[in-house]
C-alpha cells in the first residue's frame, strides 16, 4: 500500500485533497452509521424478494409473500362488514318500523342509508336531498307516492314509471292540450284555478270558469279539492310546494304536456338491506310520516 | 515518604466529565459513585421515598364520586376523554386547566432554580431518583465504588457472571414495576391490574409498560449522567435562570487553596496551605463525574453529595465544615474579596423571586377562581347547511339544527330545550317524527353528551321577511333543590329571499 499521508495533530489520514492549506481529513464514517447502512441495503434486498417490487410490462413482480395492497383493501372492507354483520341482520329481518324504534339500530341504518344515497341518489336529488326543478325536496312533508316508511321503501324498490319493472309506481297524466282533451281557453282557466288553490293570486273569474272543467277532467286524482291522492301519485295541489315551479306558465306546461320525471328502481341494484337503510335515512330527513292506525 | 493527613485517606479518584478531561471523541468512562452519607443524603433517601411513593401508590388512591364516574383518585381516562384528580373532573374542551398546571410547573421551576438552584435535577428530577435507586441495588449486589471498580477490571468468572446478572434481573424487576405503575393512572387501577397479568390487557398497555421498561432500565442503569450532561435541555436552559443570589454547591477555594496533600510538610517549608487536603472524596462521590473544585459546571445537578462528603472530611481535620457548601456567587465573591458574607433570607427576597411568585399565584388564582365558576352544563348548535332551510307543504320554514347538551355533573340530569325569540315557532325532534311543541324535556346521562336532531319551524310572514333571523335556544335545567344551570346558545334562522316567498 502507498503511504498516505497523514494529518499530524489527529493523526488521521487525509484524503489529498487540499484547498488554501486546509487539507481534508479521511475521517472513518462512524461505526453505527455504516452498519445501519449496511443493514438498510440488506432489508433494500429482503423487501424487493418479498414485496411487489420490478416493475414488468403488466403490473410488478409480486412477490414472495404475494401481499397486494388491493388485497389488503377487500380484507379490510370484510372485515368491517363482519364487524357489521350482526346489525346488517337485524336491518335485514326486522321490520322498519321496528328498527326505527331501536335508538341504535336506527343510528346505524340512518348511517348506512346516508352513505348508499350519497352514491346512488344526489345525482337527482341533491346530496342535501333537497332535490331541484322536476326532482322531488326530501326533507320536507309532502309526498307524492306517500311518506311513511313502507311508501317510501315501496318507491324505492320498484322506482316511479321505470318500465323494466312491472310493480313500478304509475301515474300517467294524461297531455290535456297536446292530445287535444281540453282546449286552450279551458286549460287556461284551469290553471288558474289551480294557481287559487294553492292560494296565489289568480284571475277569479277565469278561475271560476275553470272548476268545473277541474271537477270534470282533473279531481279523478287530484281530488276533488285537489288535495291530491297518493296512491296514484297525484300531487297535492293546495300545498305551498310544486314539483316543477308554480308559477301560471308552468302550470299551464304541465297541463298541456305533463313531463313526467322516472325514478329508477332499485331492488335491482341494490341489496335489500341497503335499500332499508335508504327508506331510514330518507324517512329520518324531517318529513317521514307515520302510518295513519 | 511520610503521610501526614493523618486519619484522611487520599482516593484515587479522577473526575472523568471535567471539561478538561473530557475528549469529544473519547468514549464515556464509567463513574462509580462511592456512597455518601451525611445531612443532604439523608434529605435525598427522603425525597426518593416521597417521590417513588408518589409515583406508585397514587393510582390505587380510590375517590367515592358515585355510581355514573370511576372512582379512582387520580385517572386520564383516555378512552372516555375524561380527566379526574380528586374532587376535579376535566373534560377535553377544559383542557386549559392542564396547561394553566404546566405552566405554573414552569415558572415554579423558574422560582425555584432562581432561588436555590438545580434543586429538581439534584433531588427529585425522575432521572435522579431512578438513577439513585438503580445505584442502590448496584452497591447492594456489587459493593461500593472499589469493590465496583474492581469487579469492573476482573476477567470474566462466574462470581462476576452471577453479580452481574442479579443487578440486571434485579434492575429489570424496577423498571417494569416503574413501566407497570404508569399505566394505571390510564385505567381503573385494580382491574388494569388483573387484566395485565391475565393476558387480557390491551396490546398498547403491553407496549407501554415494555417502552417505559426500557428507558428505566437503560436511562438509569446505563445511561445516567449521560442524560444530564447531553440529552436533557434544562441544563442549558437553567444557565439563564441562576443569577448571583441563587444557591449553588460551591467550593470555596477562598479558604481551600492552595490545596495540598502534605500540609504540615507544608506549613514546615513555610508555605501557606488552603483547607483542602486534596483527598478526592468530592469526586469519588459524585454521580455526574467532576470536580466541583473546578467551579461551577454544567453537568453539575447540585446533589450536594460532595458537601456531605468534604464535611465530613474536614470534621475529621479538624477544620470547620463547609468548605464545600451551598453558596451564592454573591457571598462568594464577598468572601474572595476579604469580607465576610452569610447567605440571609434576603437573597431569596429580591424582585425576580417576587415576579415569579405573583405569576405563580396569579395564573394559580385565575385557575382556582374559574375552576369554582366553570359550568356543568354546556351547549353547542349547529345548522344544517344542506338543505339551509325546507319549505313545508302549509308554506312554513324549517331549519333544521343539531343541538349538543353536556351535562358534565355526575348525576343524570333532565333539561328543558326551547328556542326563544322566534315568535309562532314549534319545533319537532327524532327525524320530525312526532308532535310539534314549543320546549322538549331531554334526559341525559350522568357525565355525558347527547346530540338531538331539532328541527324549527316558523311561517315566513312571521320572520318579517328576513333572510337570517336570530334567536336563540335555551336550555334551563329542570332542578328541585338547586337553582337550576341555564345556558342560552345563540343561533339563526335561515329563510328563503323575499322575492320567492309566496
Amino acid at each position: 500500500m502507498a503511504s498516505r499521508e497523514k494529518d499530524e495533530i489527529s493523526g488521521t489520514e487525509t484524503t489529498g485533497h487540499e484547498w488554501d492549506g486546509i487539507k481534508e481529513l479521511n475521517t472513518p464514517l462512524p461505526r453505527w452509521w455504516l452498519w445501519t447502512f449496511y443493514g438498510c441495503i440488506a432489508f433494500a434486498l429482503g423487501y424487493m424478494i418479498a414485496y411487489p417490487a420490478w416493475p414488468l410490462v403488466k403490473g410488478a413482480t409480486p412477490g414472495l409473500l404475494g401481499y397486494s395492497s388491493r388485497a389488503e383493501l377487500v380484507k379490510d372492507i370484510d372485515v368491517a362488514r363482519t364487524a357489521q354483520s350482526a346489525q346488517l341482520e337485524k336491518v335485514k329481518s326486522l321490520p322498519l318500523e321496528e328498527i326505527r324504534k331501536d335508538a341504535d339500530l336506527l343510528q346505524f341504518a340512518v348511517a348506512g342509508g346516508r352513505a348508499a344515497f350519497r352514491v346512488n341518489c344526489i345525482q337527482c336529488h341533491g346530496s342535501g336531498a333537497a332535490g331541484g326543478k322536476g326532482y322531488p325536496n326530501l326533507n320536507d312533508d309532502d309526498w307524492i307516492w306517500g311518506g311513511t316508511l313502507d311508501q317510501i321503501h315501496t318507491t324505492l324498490q320498484h322506482g316511479i314509471r321505470y318500465t323494466a319493472d312491472p310493480d313500478t309506481r304509475q301515474s300517467p297524466m294524461p297531455a290535456f292540450g297536446a292530445d287535444g282533451i281540453l282546449t286552450p281557453e279551458q286549460i287556461n282557466d284551469v290553471a288558474e284555478y289551480v294557481l287559487s288553490l294553492s292560494g296565489q293570486t289568480s284571475d277569479t273569474e277565469a278561475a271560476a270558469r275553470g272548476a268545473p272543467v277541474f271537477a270534470d277532467n282533473c279531481a279523478a286524482c287530484h281530488g276533488d279539492a285537489g288535495e291530491g291522492k297518493q296512491e296514484f301519485g297525484a300531487p297535492r295541489l293546495t300545498d305551498a310546494i310544486a314539483l316543477y315551479v308554480s308559477d301560471k306558465a308552468s302550470v299551464v306546461a304541465q297541463i298541456n304536456k305533463p313531463r313526467q320525471g322516472v325514478m329508477p328502481a332499485w331492488n335491482a341494484r341494490l341489496d335489500e338491506m341497503t335499500i332499508k337503510q335508504l327508506a331510514i335515512y330518507v324517512h329520518s330527513l324531517g318529513g317521514g310520516e307515520m302510518p295513519v292506525p | 515518604m511520610v503521610e501526614i493527613v493523618n486519619t484522611v485517606e487520599t482516593i484515587d479518584a479522577v473526575p472523568h466529565n471535567s471539561a478538561a478531561l473530557r475528549s469529544l471523541y473519547a468514549a464515556r468512562v464509567k463513574i462509580h459513585p462511592k456512597r455518601g452519607s451525611g445531612y443532604f443524603r439523608n434529605l435525598k433517601w427522603l425525597v426518593m421515598l416521597v417521590t417513588l411513593g408518589v409515583y406508585y401508590l397514587t393510582p390505587w388512591l380510590r375517590w367515592d364520586r358515585g355510581a355514573y364516574v370511576p372512582d379512582q383518585a387520580v385517572l386520564v381516562d383516555l378512552a372516555h376523554r375524561r380527566f379526574y384528580f380528586f374532587f376535579i373532573e376535566i373534560w377535553p374542551q377544559e383542557f386549559y386547566y392542564v396547561a394553566g398546571l404546566l405552566i405554573m410547573a414552569g415558572i415554579g421551576l423558574f422560582l425555584v432554580t432562581s432561588t436555590i438552584g438545580r434543586a429538581w435535577c439534584g433531588y427529585t428530577c425522575p432521572q435522579t431518583v431512578w438513577t439513585d435507586l438503580f445505584l442502590v441495588v448496584e452497591r447492594w449486589i456489587e459493593g461500593d465504588r472499589n469493590a465496583r471498580i474492581k469487579l469492573d477490571a476482573a476477567p470474566w468468572s462466574f462470581n462476576k457472571a452471577w453479580k452481574r446478572v442479579s443487578k440486571n434481573i434485579l434492575w429489570l424487576l424496577i423498571a417494569v414495576a416503574t413501566g407497570g405503575a404508569w399505566i394505571f393512572y390510564f385505567a381503573d387501577a385494580p382491574t388494569l391490574a388483573r387484566q395485565f397479568f391475565t393476558f387480557q390487557a390491551l396490546a398498547v398497555a403491553y407496549a407501554t409498560v415494555a417502552l417505559l421498561t426500557a428507558t428505566t432500565f437503560v436511562l438509569a442503569g446505563y445511561l445516567r449522567e449521560q442524560v444530564c450532561t447531553f440529552m436533557c435541555p434544562w441544563p442549558r436552559i437553567q444557565a439563564a435562570m441562576l443569577d448571583e443570589d441563587s444557591l449553588v454547591v460551591t467550593y470555596n477555594d477562598w479558604r481551600g487553596e492552595p490545596r495540598s496533600r502534605h500540609h504540615k510538610k507544608a506549613q514546615a517549608a513555610g508555605e501557606t496551605v488552603g483547607d483542602c487536603v486534596d483527598c478526592n472524596a468530592c469526586v469519588a462521590v459524585c454521580p455526574a463525574g467532576i470536580d466541583i473544585r473546578d467551579g461551577q459546571q454544567l453537568e453539575c445537578i447540585t446533589c450536594a453529595l460532595c458537601i456531605d462528603a468534604c464535611d465530613s472530611v474536614m470534621e475529621k481535620v479538624g477544620s470547620p465544615k463547609g468548605l464545600i457548601s451551598y453558596s451564592t456567587l454573591r457571598t462568594y465573591d464577598a468572601h474572595k474579596a476579604g469580607g465576610l458574607a452569610v447567605i440571609g433570607w434576603r437573597s431569596f427576597l429580591r424582585p425576580r423571586t417576587f415576579v415569579y411568585t405573583a405569576i405563580w399565584m396569579a395564573v394559580g388564582l385565575v385557575m382556582l377562581f374559574s375552576l369554582l365558576h366553570r359550568e356543568r352544563l354546556d351547549v353547542s348548535v349547529l345548522n344544517d347547511r344542506n338543505p339551509l332551510y325546507v319549505r313545508l307543504s302549509d308554506g312554513s320554514i324549517r331549519n333544521g339544527f343539531t343541538v349538543k347538551i353536556l351535562n358534565m355533573e355526575q348525576r343524570p340530569r333532565s333539561f328543558v330545550l326551547s328556542a326563544e325569540g322566534l315568535a309562532g315557532s314549534t319545533m319537532t325532534m327524532t327525524g320530525g317524527v312526532g308532535e310539534a311543541l314549543h320546549e322538549f324535556t331531554v334526559e341525559i346521562e350522568a357525565d355525558k353528551l347527547r346530540a338531538i336532531k331539532v328541527y324549527v319551524a316558523v311561517s315566513p310572514l312571521l320572520l318579517g321577511g328576513g333572510e337570517q333571523t336570530p334567536f336563540e335556544f335555551k336550555v334551563v335545567e329542570k332542578a328541585t333543590e338547586s337553582t337550576p344551570e341555564t345556558r342560552s346558545i345563540p343561533a339563526f334562522f335561515h329563510a328563503p329571499p323575499k322575492e320567492t316567498t309566496p
